[in-house]
């Protein structure tokens, strides 16, 4: 199982005169985790609209189980996009859909199923990232953890071969962020799921990577398992990971 | 910056955004036999555009018959007898009132709602989501709408119609002494089929401009709440625009061409 499943290559993306990306280059193998730590707003979430096509690079590529993503367009791309489950840092559910139409959505628009069997599988998707009985209310009736257990359901209920994380334990108590690293563990494990999440919560990194890579000022500047991670004297990761204040990295942007 | 740059971004901005929405209604145009397939979508739009409107629609209707009755009677005066009130009343609404106030009320109405609710979406990232889900957001949501806007604008328009000569009646009967058989017969000597059929193809037009005005301000929001009120606020001031200036295009294409005789 040693197959690279996602490869990005020199991603390159600037936001008007605002470099975001300079240069990024990541492997991830078949059933591997990798975790992308690194500051807030130091361009994670960018790096994961690229990878499912919702952003277009300004240079590089991305080649996911041996499709480039980035020459991807249309309705190809959409086609491509069933192989992929995505949680959303801000949940993202859908406002004017109960729960269950929105872990849903997916199967009722992409398969045959009858509306029962969909709220059965959406039920069963609930009840995996601990949800009972609100598969009838409407997002908004959800407090913040709840609603990002009902992202997370809606991006496993297709059972993607890839999925990606933004952010999935920010906003959860200490007990649900610990279930929700057990549940990315537990598809991992059972499932062989190729993951890839961005957190700037060590905690959860620790848990549930296989690999972590650090992204700063636009590049990868470390990666390795969280034993070497723990182990490095690299002054930038070690800052990171013990949450200094004092370090390398500066504390002002702009 | 000077004038002419001034003028020349803004006129390579306005060329841009047309190109834009041209675009986007050609896109949502070709994936309406997917969207047909998919008919609760669709259903739940023209519910909302259609039934939501009836309450506005009405009192805005019964007020410009009752209106065009009174303001008819003023300019008949001393020159054309007031039996001649009802086809006045017919012609003007079902040609013109009708079909272009209609589509200002609606216009205001659903293309606000259509701006501040993809708008919305687009800022929480829903569309995004969608997308990750596969799904098309232009068939998922512009489609069904821009089908809702083309069939029930020209719907609510005959509604419209309907009520705007029976508030012109009720004006003319009680205001104006003239008597049912005076008012109704005169409205049938003039009115000519044609009359409604060109109301009714402003109506799909305008059915059109406002689907896609709301559509294309909304998928372009960006930045939190303010940029929703600014997506809201063009969606509504561009459809009503573009109902006018093509209200004219259109009325001279059709009654200077194809049915003038």
């Amino acid at each position: 199982m040693d197959q690279v499943m996602i490869e990005i290559t020199d991603l390159k993306k600037g936001f008007g005169d605002n470099a975001v990306l300079k240069g990024v280059n990541l492997r991830v193998r078949r059933g591997e985790t990798v975790v992308v730590i690194g500051r807030s707003g130091c361009g994670k979430s960018v790096l994961l609209k690229h990878i499912i096509g919702l952003m277009k690079p300004d240079s590089g590529r991305i080649v996911v189980d041996g499709v480039e993503v980035t020459a991807l367009a249309g309705e190809e791309l959409i086609e491509f996009r069933k192989r992929f489950g995505m949680l959303f840092q801000s949940s993202a559910l859908f406002d004017s859909l109960s729960v269950w139409e929105n872990v849903g959505l997916g199967l009722l628009e992409h398969t045959d199923l009858d509306e029962n069997e969909v709220r059965r599988i959406a039920r069963e998707k609930l009840e995996l990232v601990g949800l009972t009985q609100v598969e009838d209310l409407r997002p908004s009736e959800l407090s913040g953890g709840m609603k990002k257990r009902v992202g997370l359901a809606r991006a496993i209920a297709m059972d993607p071969p890839v999925v990606l994380y933004d952010e999935p334990t920010t906003g959860l108590d200490p007990i649900m962020a610990d279930v929700i690293n057990q549940l990315i563990r537990r598809l991992q494990t059972t499932l062989q799921v190729t993951s890839i999440a961005v957190t700037h919560d060590m905690n959860s990194a620790m848990k549930i990577g296989d690999r972590l890579a650090m992204l700063y000022g636009g590049r990868i500047v470390f990666e390795g398992t969280p034993e070497e991670v723990k182990a490095t004297q690299d002054p930038v990761v070690r800052q990171f990971v013990e949450g200094r204040a004092e370090g390398p990295i500066p504390i002002y942007e702009g | 910056m000077n004038l002419a740059q001034y003028v020349g971004r803004s006129v390579g901005f306005s060329v841009a955004e047309v190109g834009a929405v041209f675009i986007l209604l050609c896109s949502a145009a070709r994936r309406i036999p997917k969207a047909l397939k998919q008919k609760h979508l669709v259903v739940e739009q023209m519910l909302r555009i259609g039934v939501g409107s009836i309450p506005l629609v009405l009192v805005t209707s019964v007020f410009t018959g009752g209106v065009a009755a009174v303001q008819a009677a003023y300019q008949f005066q001393n020159y054309v007898p007031l039996r001649y009130l009802g086809s006045v009343i017919g012609k003007s609404v079902v040609i013109e009132l009708g079909p272009v106030l209609t589509a200002l009320v609606v216009g205001g109405r659903v293309g606000a709602s259509i701006a501040a609710e993809l708008g919305t979406m687009k800022v929480t990232e829903q569309i995004d989501a969608l997308e990750t889900l596969a799904i098309d957001p232009i068939r998922y949501l512009v489609t069904p709408r821009l089908i809702a806007g083309i069939i029930m604008l020209p719907v609510i328009t005959i509604f419209s119609d309907f009520i705007a000569i029976m508030g012109g009646y009720v004006v003319a009967l009680i205001g104006l002494g003239i008597t049912s058989h005076v008012y109704f017969s005169s409205l049938k000597l003039f009115l000519d089929t044609l009359d409604v059929f060109s109301g009714l193809i402003k109506a799909i037009f305008f059915g059109i401009i406002i689907a896609m005005m709301g559509s294309h301000h909304g998928l372009r929001t960006e930045g939190g709440a303010e940029g929703v009120g600014l997506a809201t606020t063009r969606a509504v001031v561009s459809s009503c625009l573009l109902v006018l200036i093509t209200d004219y295009v259109l009325a001279s294409l059709l009654f200077r061409g194809v049915f003038s005789r």
